[in-house]
């Protein structure tokens, strides 16, 4: 219960794009067409996923033994992340071709995002479980998946707005933005933990 | 000092693990790719610059080996690029021969031929040009203004703006990447085949009333052209002429009938046998 209450506010409540500001640039990038930004979440969701659990144990059984966690934590997800998702793409690129074709040019672009660093930190910080802190990754990624998709749809619909001469491209974008953002404050009274 | 040693012992204990364990897995999971890729790869002009509707020439290379495109698609390499790649590919013999196209400004309306309505003083740029009232400062609203955008996007630096200002392409120079049709607010570039001499510098949809009173060169839509026509290359559709250039024998009858002279050609050259 605990848990999909978790995976509910870190979708909803405090979505990492649209309440923490985290991930704003492929949020902001990659949002033009709904499908590539529909790939650009799914790419996010599986690299967070998969660093919740590599990072806790990096948290877990290098960093704290040693007392390190204070200072090494930034260097080290980062390193641990990166080389992960280059061996999953290199896995899924032999093994999966079709997943590599729809997941693989966006799973670099992913890997140094500050989103995928963000929730990391949040989750030692919060000195979350293994488990937790794997539904926290997940529902991190997915609350990404349905910013980025639900901006790339109004982006979409939006070509074909009488947008005017100044607000065209990236300032009706940051607008766009922000009222979205405004939007999900609403659900901020959803549930209280 | 012990935190240090520890951190740095440690950091770069995972560092070479991942390399290592990276290195292993490139090796296990490298992918073989097709030599031919990388072979029509080498062929290529290697510009990059879309033309074949593919985002650069190694997805060209590796939509050629996947035989989803033929070996003609690369505007720029022409017939020479189509043949190499059919030779990789073992097609000899096969259709290479299509003709390179270049772009042509069909515009033939310089400043002494077509007045402009006014003075523009703004951006030295087409599209911003374009957008004031009247659709530009040029006389004809399908005439070329001579700001150059084209210019500026052309990669291989084959158009200037001539004495009288409009835009002409170099066809020598021109690689047919069709840039600076797509750059054009007033779409008056068209992409005709190399050899062709023969065409209408006009782009204007009016009726023969509005265009003579704007240009002195555009096309009034009378048809003589057409009835001179011994090859049904000709046609007048809506108020312009236009050519089919397969049909075209390049025999010079239309520019010598055209009243308007807006049909460019080579007087002097032998007409091709009937």
């Amino acid at each position: 219960m605990e848990l999909l209450l978790l995976f509910t506010s870190t979708v909803l409540i405090n979505n990492f794009v649209l309440a923490r500001f985290l991930g704003c640039c492929p949020f902001l990038g990659v949002s033009k067409k709904l499908e590539v930004a529909f790939s650009m979440g799914l790419a996010a969701t599986f690299v967070m996923t998969l660093s919740a659990i590599a990072t806790w144990l990096v948290q877990h059984y290098i960093l704290m033994p040693f007392g390190m966690e204070r200072f090494l934590q930034y260097g080290a997800f980062i390193l641990v992340i990166a080389a992960l998702v280059q061996f999953v793409e290199m896995f899924l690129k032999k093994t999966s071709p079709a997943l590599y074709q729809s997941l693989g040019i966006f799973l670099p672009l992913i890997t140094t995002n500050c989103a995928i660093l963000g929730f990391a930190l949040l989750s030692a910080l919060n000195g979350y479980g293994l488990i937790t802190s794997t539904v926290f990754g997940f529902g991190a990624g997915i609350g990404f998946t349905v910013a980025i998709s639900l901006m790339a749809g109004i982006r979409e619909n939006m070509e074909f707005g009488d947008v005017p001469e100044p607000f065209k491209g990236i300032p009706i974008t940051l607008i766009t933005a922000a009222i979205m953002s405004m939007a999900f404050m609403g659900f901020s009274g959803l549930i209280s933990m | 000092m012990n935190t240090i040693l520890i951190a740095v012992v440690s950091m770069g204990a995972i560092g070479v693990f991942f390399a290592g364990f990276l290195a292993f897995a490139s090796k296990k999971f490298v992918i073989e790719e097709d030599p031919r890729i990388a072979a029509i790869l080498e062929i290529l002009p290697g510009a990059n610059c879309g033309g074949c509707g593919f985002p650069g020439c190694s997805n060209y290379a590796a939509a050629v080996v996947a035989g989803e495109v033929e070996c003609k698609g690369c505007p720029v390499g022409g017939a020479d690029v189509a043949a190499k790649v059919a030779e990789i590919m073992g097609m000899d013999g096969a259709d290479i021969s299509a003709e390179k196209l270049v772009a042509k400004v069909m515009c033939g309306g310089d400043s002494g031929k077509c007045e402009n309505k006014y003075r523009y003083i703004g951006v030295e740029d087409c599209v911003a040009a374009a957008r004031m009232a009247g659709g530009g400062p040029k006389g004809c609203q399908y005439g070329c203004m001579g700001f150059g955008s084209c210019v500026k996007v052309c990669p291989a630096d084959a158009i200037t703006i001539t004495d009288g200002g409009i835009a002409v392409v170099d066809k020598a120079k021109c690689i047919g990447c069709t840039k600076c049709v797509a750059a054009c607010p007033k779409n008056i570039i068209k992409m005709v085949p190399y050899s062709k001499e023969v065409h209408v510098l006009c782009s204007s949809p009016e009726p023969g009333k509005v265009v003579s009173k704007t240009c002195e060169v555009g096309c009034i839509a009378c048809k003589k052209c057409e009835k001179v026509c011994n090859f049904d290359a000709i046609h007048v559709e809506n108020n312009l002429a236009s050519i089919d250039y397969d049909k075209c024998t390049e025999c010079m009858e239309c520019v010598k009938a055209c009243p308007k002279e807006c049909i460019e050609g080579v007087l002097d050259k032998v007409p091709a046998a009937i």
